[in-house]
């Protein structure tokens, strides 16, 4: 039954149906392979065995019930941001630290009804603020590949469940690349979607306007399989889109001749490590002799998607997290002397310091007099990169460069600086804010044998072009199948 | 005129939804605390808002009510701000762009007409309460008002007394409710109103105003403003400056006092609510809206003057209700156009002092508009007097006999006129009152209605006033 733990999602559905594995089995040796690793690793904060293998137990009846789902009774890892009724809901942070929810997220519901067993819930950042989940109130996360370093965040759990194979699927968050850098300091595939395809609903909001979520997994194949259980119109959800069905594994086999790869320059300037920018053009190479042309395009505003997103994130953060009052729910500080110093120290408790610091810049962008000249300004910019996206487009089928500017870096090594830690993300954070979608890859390994990820960002709605983009690479590669050693 | 005031009312008018704002808990009113506060109500983690389109229909209909230009793309804005009974710590409103942008409201004061300008209308959410009796040293949250779809309603500063500022109140209070969005219940806080009051020398620029918040009847709008006014005018006069403050205003004691002033007021840090998506508002929506709604009472007031020959006063009254218009359409529909100023009278007379005295609406009125014009009709044809009709009314109210007809019947009411009958009845009052017959005759006008009211007396009222106002006068003169 090992083999099954490097399995894909259609090796594990194929020995569901054959009945070589039941879901309460495969349920059971995820389980036991978390029990004996994540104390070490610290990927999930969440797990209830008795709920895990009930849920199981279901699947395993709605298969004998006939059911043939293609995901039915294939067990998978919630980030914790996901509302999950009867289990809690922490979001990485004291303040939520008793939290059970009342009730499922859409994306929850959708993959409960597609057939998923939730085996727990998976650390993160604090309320997804940090690209390294050392903000987390449950503590950091270690890289399945080097447990001295970062796994990437804000999905770092997420991340390093698939990596250390806790877990064959992962549901994860992206709202300035929390989904891509961790894939890529961990080695998988991970896609965030076009803004508006997956329902934020029940999605604990850290930046509305780009948070979205999406799978992560080894393969291009299994994330695509796991987005078809995610995606849908929502009317619970404004933002949500309503759009035709479509199949994300319809185009996995295409043949890429032909396809136009945009390589900004901007992506492919300083600041990126050596040992990214080689396996990055070993890739790319990979990419010209499937038949891919590559092309040189220009994203002239990129260079402000980092300063754009930290007013923008922040100032819609600030006000989304003012509902952790201490009121109704969460945590409450023991003692207080009166309403202001109850909200105060509540807060002031419940919350940590990155949590803090982008409370503050939200607030002071969006108070009487910066408004304007900070969130304004901001949004003019998000529109000017969203048209430098629509004019690279004419050029190019998908764009392509670096998910992450370095490996997996050490713990403390950029959480003492927010601004080098923010620039984890600056490959990243401008598909977030034209609400493209974008995917991490695996594409090799830098030095110390530590992954790296290839960026694939796709015009709106093309994520079954780029599930088509990773999967062919996937097909004559081998970087996505690399497990830790020791796991 | 040493002083001139000056006011504008912002006022909250909470929608005829059957759910809140943005989500799908019930609207209802004096429900146990937090039954009706779903996971979008207690603003759960992960929650998010869906806006009501029939709050968004209440909205257009109020803006084609005041003339107002309905916003095509109109944005949803948070305000934050840190309360116990608003529970994402920011409430859902507008800002920037309303949905209903101008209009006008005309008022009538002392036979006055003045337009009062409409500056803007937008849709937001209510705030739950804060229940501090219940509970020693703690205070109780109850949710179920919060998320309550509300339109707040700006107007220009444009009124110069509290009579035209409660005539603006009222007049607005009528018409939310005469299309339907407003139950208009005060005492639940369905209408509430905060005044924003200044002074100047007529011909300065705007005085500082001051912000009465929470208004919930007119008596308090009233008594609010006029306190203010005069404490205003105190204090410049003493020579003392006017400081930017929002005041509340305290029934008991009748005064106004400040709970905050412009230093520690709240920067609220509007922004465009990412959650929600601008709200369209098509041409066809509007004209799908317009031709579901009623008549307005102005247009009806016009055609009151005009077809039924109605005063302006009675007009305004007659439709300061839907229902009170549709009772006068009722009647007139049976008694006739032509009785119309009649049937005006009767209404707002002594159908309106009945029901005042007995806190009854229109609506549950013992007496039909049916009822009422079979005892108009009889007055017309004089069948029976207007005082014998008075008697007529009461019966039908009480529900002695099933229309007028049956009631004159049943006590024998029907009136005199049969000249002969009365002659003898005058005959013998003059004969058993010489006294004022003499006086009569010696210019003692008063006398006549003494033996008037004699005649009517021994009648029982049921002799035709007009007849024995003649035939008197014929036999003392004559």
């Amino acid at each position: 039954m090992s083999d099954l733990i490097n399995a894909s999602l259609r090796e594990l559905s194929a020995a569901l149906e054959a009945k070589q594995v039941s879901s309460v089995e495969l349920s059971t040796m995820f389980l036991d392979r978390i029990e004996k690793l994540n104390p070490e690793i610290n990927a999930f904060v969440t797990l209830d065995r008795a709920k895990t293998l009930a849920q199981a137990a279901e699947m395993d009846a709605r298969r004998a019930a006939g059911d043939t789902s293609p995901l039915l009774g294939i067990p998978l890892g919630h980030k914790d941001i996901f509302c999950t009724e009867g289990w809690l809901t922490t979001c990485g942070s004291k303040m939520l630290h008793n939290f059970v929810s009342p009730y499922d997220a859409t994306v929850v519901t959708k993959l409960k009804q597609a057939g998923l067993v939730t085996l727990g819930k998976l650390n993160m950042d604090e309320f997804a603020m940090g690209s390294s989940n050392e903000t987390s109130y449950f503590g950091p996360v270690k890289n399945p590949w080097d447990t001295k370093r970062v796994p990437g965040g804000s999905s770092g759990g997420s991340a390093a469940a698939i990596a250390a194979r806790l877990a064959p699927v992962v549901t994860g968050t992206d709202t300035g690349g929390s989904i891509r850098q961790p894939a890529s300091l961990c080695g998988l595939t991970g896609l965030k979607p076009t803004y508006g395809v997956v329902s934020r609903y029940g999605m604990i909001a850290f930046a509305s306007s780009l948070d979205q979520a999406g799978p992560m997994a080894k393969s291009a194949e299994d994330c695509a399989l796991l987005l078809n259980g995610m995606v849908g119109f929502d009317e619970r959800d404004s933002t949500s889109l309503q759009r035709e069905t479509e199949d994300y594994t319809r185009d996995l086999n295409k043949p890429l001749s032909g396809l136009r790869i945009g390589l900004p320059k901007e992506f492919f300037g300083e600041g990126m490590a050596d040992d990214v920018r080689a396996t990055v053009e070993a890739a790319l190479e990979q990419y010209r002799q499937l038949g891919a042309t590559t092309v040189d395009i220009t994203l002239p505003n990129s260079g402000l998607s980092v300063p754009a997103y930290y007013v923008i994130a922040p100032a819609e953060a600030s006000s989304n997290l003012s509902r952790f009052d201490g009121v109704r729910y969460g945590y409450r500080a023991p003692e207080f002397t009166n309403l202001d110093d109850m909200y105060s120290k509540s807060r002031a408790q419940g919350f940590g310091s990155e949590v803090k610091r982008r409370i503050l810049i939200g607030t002071y962008v969006l108070s009487h007099g910066y408004y304007d000249a900070y969130y304004l300004q901001a949004q003019k910019i998000r529109r000017l990169i969203a048209a430098d996206f629509v004019e690279a487009f004419k050029a190019c089928d998908v764009i392509m460069g670096p998910a992450s500017p370095d490996t997996a870096f050490a713990f403390g090594e950029k959480s003492g600086d927010p601004v080098k830690m923010y620039l984890s993300d600056i490959y990243t954070i401008s598909t977030n804010l034209a609400g493209l979608p974008g995917m991490s890859i695996p594409a090799g390994f830098g030095a110390n044998k530590l992954p790296v990820g290839l960026q694939i960002i796709g015009n709106y709605f093309d994520e079954a072009k780029m599930f088509n983009v990773a999967h062919q690479y996937q097909q004559v590669t081998s970087w996505h199948r690399e497990m830790p050693a020791g796991i | 005129m040493k002083w001139e005031v000056v006011i504008g009312l912002e006022t909250h008018a909470q929608l005829q939804t059957k759910s809140k704002i943005f989500c799908g808990a019930s609207t209802a009113f004096g429900a146990e605390p937090n039954t009706q506060a779903d996971a979008v109500s207690l603003a759960l983690p992960g929650v998010l808002p869906v806006l009501n389109r029939e709050a968004v229909v209440c909205a257009i209909k109020f803006g084609l009510a005041i003339g107002a230009k309905i916003t095509e793309r109109s944005v949803f804005a948070r305000k934050n701000y840190f309360y116990p009974d608003l529970p994402k710590g920011y409430q859902i409103s507008q800002m920037e762009l309303p949905v209903v942008d101008g209009g006008s409201l005309t008022i009538n004061v002392d036979g006055n007409e003045k337009t009062v300008r409409l500056t803007r209308a937008h849709l937001e959410e209510d705030a739950g309460k804060s229940l501090h009796e219940d509970f020693a040293g703690r205070t109780g949250i109850d949710l179920n008002r919060a998320g309550t779809p509300l339109l707040e309603i700006v107007s220009e500063p444009d009124m110069r007394s509290a009579a035209e500022a409660v005539a603006y109140a009222k007049k607005l209070h009528e018409l939310v409710q005469w299309i339907g969005i407003c139950d208009g219940n005060m005492q639940e806080g369905s209408f509430r109103c905060d005044a924003n009051v200044s002074v100047r020398r007529p011909g300065d620029p705007y005085g500082t105003r001051r912000e009465i918040k929470n208004l919930n009847s007119f008596r308090f709008l009233e008594q609010a403003i006029n306190y203010e006014v005069q404490w205003q005018i105190n204090e410049i006069e003493e020579g003392r400056k006017i400081q930017q403050a929002t005041v509340l205003f305290d029934p008991d004691t009748g005064e106004t006092r400040s709970m905050r002033s412009k230093e520690d007021a709240h920067d609220y840090r509007y922004f465009p609510d990412p959650d929600l998506l601008p709200l369209e508002i098509t041409e066809a929506w509007k004209a799908e809206v317009k031709a579901t709604m009623p008549e307005l009472p102005q247009a009806m007031q016009q055609r009151f003057t005009g077809e039924y020959g109605l005063s302006a006063y009675d007009a305004d009254i007659i439709t300061s209700s839907r229902e009170m218009a549709q009772y006068f359409l009722d009647t007139v529909a049976v008694a006739g156009t032509a009785s119309a100023k009649l049937c005006a009278n009767w209404i707002q007379g002594d159908l309106a002092a009945r029901l005042n005295r007995e806190e009854k609406s229109i609506a549950e009125a013992p007496i039909s508009a049916t009822q009422l014009a079979g005892i108009i009709q009889r007055i017309v044809d004089n069948t029976i007097s207007n005082k014998i009709g008075k008697d007529v009314f009461d019966a039908l109210w009480n529900g002695d006999g099933a229309n007028a007809d049956a009631v004159i019947e049943a006590k024998g009411w029907k009136q005199i006129t049969d000249t002969g009958e009365i002659e003898a009845i005058i005959d013998e009052v003059l004969a058993a009152n010489q006294k004022s017959v003499e006086e009569f005759r010696a210019g003692k006008e008063k006398a006549f209605n003494a033996l008037v009211g004699q005649a009517m007396k021994a009648t029982k009222g049921k002799a035709n006033p007009q007849q024995v106002n003649d035939l008197l006068k014929q036999k003392l003169t004559g």
